[in-house]
């Protein structure tokens, strides 16, 4: 397992062009067992927090890193001021964990 | 149901194996197939593994693993795919590929298979078709390798290594890179069914296993985070811990054989123990009321060293079967444990690994079935 640090990645793309998507070896479906969204992959299963759901839900191949934390701030207009920081490092963290990839890659 | 927890403590089922055949056009050695080679017929219906699926998923199943014996021997696999994918199920097919064709595999994605696991003997013809026992067997496993990535499945390749192969394992990361492989197991064999059978075949030297390992460390740091993810696992004989056997027994998984048994896992079937068949009771019974299910679950069955160990938590004081089939008795420490009063029978194993075996290789084949062994059960229970 590579732990690579959050600081230490290259700018990867350009957020306001590239649309973020799920890798299609994962899928992401609620499990009413474990109550909460899950991503599953060959033989295994991540279970979300309430946040990372909502922003993997938006990454549907459609939309950038902005409109994602746009639509998150139009939904949740009570959240904290570092929300968009929130939904950046989360990002980094799924395509570093090949969870999501943008553009072609 | 909100959480995770019923209020007993004992969790749903996450993993449903379902061994639908053991019917197997390969004859691999290595096999962890129950040897007697009995539930190669009376084999469940259509029907019944409906009836499976459905009461697993309702009790928060999510992945599911089609197997065998091969499970393409099936005619029926599509449609229990088509039905599990129905039911929110992540199927998993794994197979040898021996019976796969592009039709097949294209009526799979649209049934909607989620992935396929594909076994490979070896890195060569010679070798791979040497140790299935079947020819052309790694010319056909070439072309589905090609057809899972064409139709654009995740594809995990799993190899079993032994000391038949381990020679060969920096080819064998090649070609799976070669294939565009996503992950891929590089198993050393564990010694069940046939496999327990054949271990003075197979057991590989702990010099070849070093040998082994560190190829694999130095093609992961050649790769630079490119190509497939390479999971090295090492044959426990060779610890001193134990595994976290299925991950606690009756926690996580649960296997349904050919013939309806339910199993905390799939070997457990050569244990002292009557398991409940599911021809006749529900699964929910099965799992939160079963005599055996409920037989290892927690500590209170443990012995010493287990039941004062501060491990116990990590791993559940290893595996039944190994302490079953190593000592006699299923209520022992796991003997991979250097604590255990029995680790002694290990090293007495792994010091005669390489030597020349005292008896022929057995090709797992129906006609050589071997009737169920009977260790003289020395527990008091």
């Amino acid at each position: 397992m590579t732990t690579s640090s959050v600081c230490d990645a290259a700018p990867r793309h350009n957020p306001q062009q590239t649309a973020a998507k799920l890798n299609p070896l994962f899928r992401m479906q609620y499990e009413k067992a474990q109550g909460c969204y899950v991503l599953l992959f060959p033989e295994g299963m991540i279970k979300l927090n309430p946040s990372a759901a909502e922003i993997l839900k938006r990454v549907d191949g459609s939309k950038t890193e902005t409109t994602i934390c746009q639509e998150l701030r139009a939904a949740f207009p009570d959240a904290p001021d570092d929300l968009e920081d929130d939904v950046r490092a989360f990002l980094i963290h799924a395509e570093e964990k090949k969870w999501i990839r943008y553009g072609d890659q | 149901m909100a959480t995770n927890e019923t209020p007993n403590g004992i969790t749903p089922p996450l993993w449903l194996l379902a061994e639908i055949t053991y019917q197997c056009p390969l004859h691999c050695p290595y096999c962890s197939n129950p040897v007697n080679m009995e539930e190669t017929h009376n084999e469940l219906s259509t029907e019944h593994w409906e009836r499976v699926l459905k009461q697993a998923r309702d009790m928060g199943a999510v992945q599911l693993g089609f197997s065998g014996g091969e499970p393409l021997l099936r005619p029926d696999l599509e449609h229990l795919v088509s039905y599990a994918r129905e039911l929110g199920f992540y199927t998993n097919l794994i197979t040898s590929g021996i019976g796969m064709t592009e039709k097949r595999i294209a009526r799979l994605k649209e049934a909607g298979l989620d992935h396929i696991q594909l076994s490979f003997q070896a890195a060569n013809a010679e070798v791979n078709d040497l140790i299935g026992n079947k020819r052309h067997s790694f010319e056909q496993k070439l072309k589905i390798a090609k057809l899972v990535k064409q139709y654009a499945y995740p594809m995990v390749l799993n190899f079993c290594i032994t000391a038949q192969n381990i020679h060969e394992i920096e080819e064998v990361m090649a070609l799976s890179e070669q294939l565009n492989a996503d992950f891929v197991e590089l198993a050393t064999v564990q010694y069940y069914g046939w496999a327990y059978e054949n271990r003075e075949h197979l057991l590989p030297t702990s010099a070849q296993l070093q040998d082994a390992e560190a190829k694999v460390n130095r093609y992961r740091a050649h790769q630079a985070g490119e190509g497939p993810t390479f999971i090295f696992v090492t044959p426990d004989y060779y610890e001193t811990r134990p595994k976290a056997c299925m991950n606690g027994w009756g926690t996580t998984f649960l296997t349904i054989t050919p013939d309806g048994s339910a199993l905390p896992c799939h070997s457990a079937k050569i244990l002292p123990l009557t398991f409940p068949n599911i021809k006749n009771r529900s699964l929910q019974d099965i799992w939160y009321n079963d005599f055996s299910f409920n037989h290892f679950r927690g500590d209170s069955w443990m012995p010493l060293p287990c039941k004062t160990c501060d491990e116990k938590e990590k791993d559940f004081g290893g595996c039944r079967c190994q302490a079953y089939l190593l000592t006699g008795d299923m209520y022992k420490t796991d003997p991979v444990c250097s604590k255990s009063p029995d680790h002694h029978v290990m090293k007495s194993i792994t010091d005669k690994a390489g030597d020349k075996p005292t008896k022929a290789l057995q090709y797992r084949k129906v006609e050589r079935a071997i009737p169920v062994k009977l260790i003289p059960d020395t527990t008091k229970a």
